[in-house]
């Protein structure tokens, strides 16, 4: 099936709770699946087309807010519209599931893939100091399996996880095995794991007051500084990638989602010529696999980011190895897809073998 | 009699409503949200809906809304309260969800979410309190500024080739299929009160009934805003506000047995 297909059956059988969304290319199919599925008979989960994609964010705001597991999906333009609820609910602290099916910008752009959306996801993208769990998938089984581990990982430090992923593997079909259907939580469940959550206020408890608003700077510095704190735990704990070759490589390549894929046979081909390269593919973008880098850095003649954008995790591959070998970016832009040779003319280009 | 023989609990006829919490309102002398909020406060525990019960609070001079009432609040980013209280009541039908707006709110960042809210006949009670301006930020033009009122983003009247026509939302509300009770009010006097109170119970109840969306517009001043005295602001909304948002049912599809 397509990977936007693999999100929708992935979401269900996790027991999500309900998806708000908005129909934009290339990621329609997975409001379209959920329709098609009607989860509300099966699980009980709510499917809400919604008038936007500010109401769709502010309606999975609201949805988490209560405690439940809840989602939406979007592309590029429509994540930009998305980015205000973002930050309320990251402010609020707030689990919740955002999924970026990347199309080319900037502006209406293209319907084409990108991945020119990484610094709007891994640098928050909305206002404020705050971070958004970044995970790239590269596969349609990654693309299901991304769902349940982030919504683990936003209900486990209440924060947004979002998944990044670029047009190619939200449209391009591979088998996958889709996870065992999960019990949605029980009101019960949610109050007793979310004991934050708005449910209504009983006579056991005071009441629940989901707020992002603190006029006392004091008190907002504080507020920002228990986030950054939560982030910093994160970046110890959850940094996770995937590689190909790293035991023999004298170069390296980074690339994240579906050029991830593309480059791996740039190295194979490589490899048939006696050149090795090994390929880093972040799975997480944030928190950034910053120590891995620095490590592999120390040990080869240079690197080289790929990326369906004009050079932007590339900053965070410089920061991680320190400039201390060269680094080069390829990139092609607005909604071109390189093929393996073309990356292997580049990194030929930027080290030249004799 | 002495007086200790008088103040004696079953002598008592009035009491604030215990879902009123302690806090010191940080409403202007003179504004109506203290009132309504004491209606709400009201209402609810007389449904005995504290359980129930959650808010969707703006932003604007009623952002913390949340302090004032004793049940569960969330505060929504400006103008997506409808957006929010969407959410919440589908996720949780056995809920009782409100929004309380301003005019700001509701009328110009929020016009999108409340009208499609109420389309798709969400069931869920939105209260709307317009007063005309923007009472937070300091009295800007609000999309139901009266035309030549002076605000501070008007200082010489709202003209309409600049800034527009003052933009009277609650009839289109009322077109809609989803809604089943539209009802324009005012808190300016006791009589008003009642009435603006029994709507509010109307409402609620028909939310709980699965019957749609509620739109309940309360005509409010606001005396800091409009620099008046809170006496002389009540005379001018009456003068100046009623027959632009005359008050009244603009729809009331509800049978008689909500209505009790």
């Amino acid at each position: 099936m397509k990977g936007n297909e693999a999100l929708a059956h992935a979401a269900i059988r996790y027991g999500a709770d309900g998806y708000f969304g908005y129909p934009i290319t290339p990621q329609s199919e997975v409001l379209e699946t959920l329709e098609e599925l009607m989860p509300w008979d099966t699980t009980g989960m709510v499917v809400l087309q919604a008038e936007s994609e500010l109401a769709a964010i502010n309606m999975v705001y609201g949805g988490a807010a209560c405690g439940n597991a809840v989602f939406t999906s979007s592309s590029s333009p429509g994540v930009s519209l998305k980015q205000e609820g973002i930050s309320y609910i990251a402010a609020g602290e707030l689990p919740a599931l955002i999924i970026n099916v990347m199309r080319g910008g900037p502006g209406l752009g293209t319907i084409q893939p990108s991945q020119a959306d990484y610094f709007q996801a891994t640098k928050g993208g909305g206002h404020g100091d705050y971070r958004l769990i970044t995970l790239a998938p590269a596969t349609v089984q990654e693309m299901a399996d991304f769902v349940a581990l982030g919504f683990d990982l936003a209900f486990k430090y209440r924060t947004p996880a979002i998944i990044l992923a670029d047009g190619i593997v939200g449209q391009m079909m591979e088998k996958v095995v889709l996870p065992p259907q999960r019990p949605r939580r029980t009101p019960e469940q949610i109050a007793e794991q979310c004991p934050w959550a708005i449910t209504g206020k009983p006579a056991s408890r005071q009441r629940n007051i989901m707020t992002t608003l603190e006029l006392m700077p004091q008190a907002m510095e504080e507020i920002n500084v228990r986030l950054q704190e939560k982030y910093r735990i994160i970046e110890d704990n959850e940094v996770r990638f995937a590689t190909y070759g790293l035991d023999d490589c004298d170069y390296l390549i980074v690339a994240f989602g579906s050029i991830a894929r593309i480059s791996q046979k740039a190295i194979e081909i490589a490899r048939e010529q006696g050149v090795k390269i090994g390929l880093l593919r972040p799975i997480t973008l944030w928190p950034f696999p910053s120590a891995e880098i620095e490590r592999l850095a120390a040990r080869v003649k240079g690197i080289m980011v790929v990326e369906l954008n004009a050079g932007q995790m590339i900053e965070d591959v410089r920061l991680a190895c320190h400039d201390s070998v060269p680094v080069y970016h390829f990139g092609r832009l607005g909604g071109i897809v390189p093929n393996p040779q073309e990356v292997l003319d580049s990194f030929f280009n930027h080290f030249p073998q004799n | 009699m002495e007086l200790n023989d008088i103040i004696k609990e079953e002598n008592r006829v009035y009491k604030r409503p215990a879902l009123l919490t302690d806090e010191t309102m940080h409403y202007c002398p003179g504004c109506s949200h203290g009132v309504v909020h004491k209606l709400v406060a009201e209402v609810v525990e007389e449904l005995g809906l504290q359980e129930k019960t959650i808010g969707i609070a703006p932003v604007g001079c009623a952002v913390f809304a949340y302090r004032y009432i004793d049940i569960d609040w969330i505060e929504a980013a400006h103008g997506r309260a409808p957006a929010v209280a969407t959410a919440v009541k589908r996720l949780s039908p056995d809920k009782m969800v409100f929004t309380y707006q301003g005019d700001g709110d509701l009328a110009a960042i929020g016009t999108c979410e409340t009208i499609h809210a109420a389309n798709r006949g969400e069931n869920i009670v939105i209260i709307f309190i317009n007063n005309g301006i923007y009472g937070m930020t300091g009295g800007q033009m609000a999309p139901t500024t009266l035309e030549g009122m002076v605000t501070s983003t008007t200082p010489y009247g709202r003209r309409v080739d600049l800034n527009g026509h003052p933009l009277n939302i609650t009839p289109l509300l009322a077109l809609l299929p989803g809604t089943c009770y539209v009802t324009r009010q005012a808190v300016h006097t006791p009589a008003a009160t009642r009435k603006a109170k029994a709507a509010l119970r109307k409402a609620f109840a028909a939310a709980m009934e699965g019957r749609g969306t509620s739109v309940i517009e309360v005509v409010s001043t606001c005396n800091s805003g409009w620099k008046m005295s809170p006496a002389k602001s009540n005379e001018w909304m009456e003068q100046n506000m009623f027959p632009a948002y005359p008050l009244g049912d603009l729809k009331n599809e509800l049978t008689p047995n909500v209505e009790k």
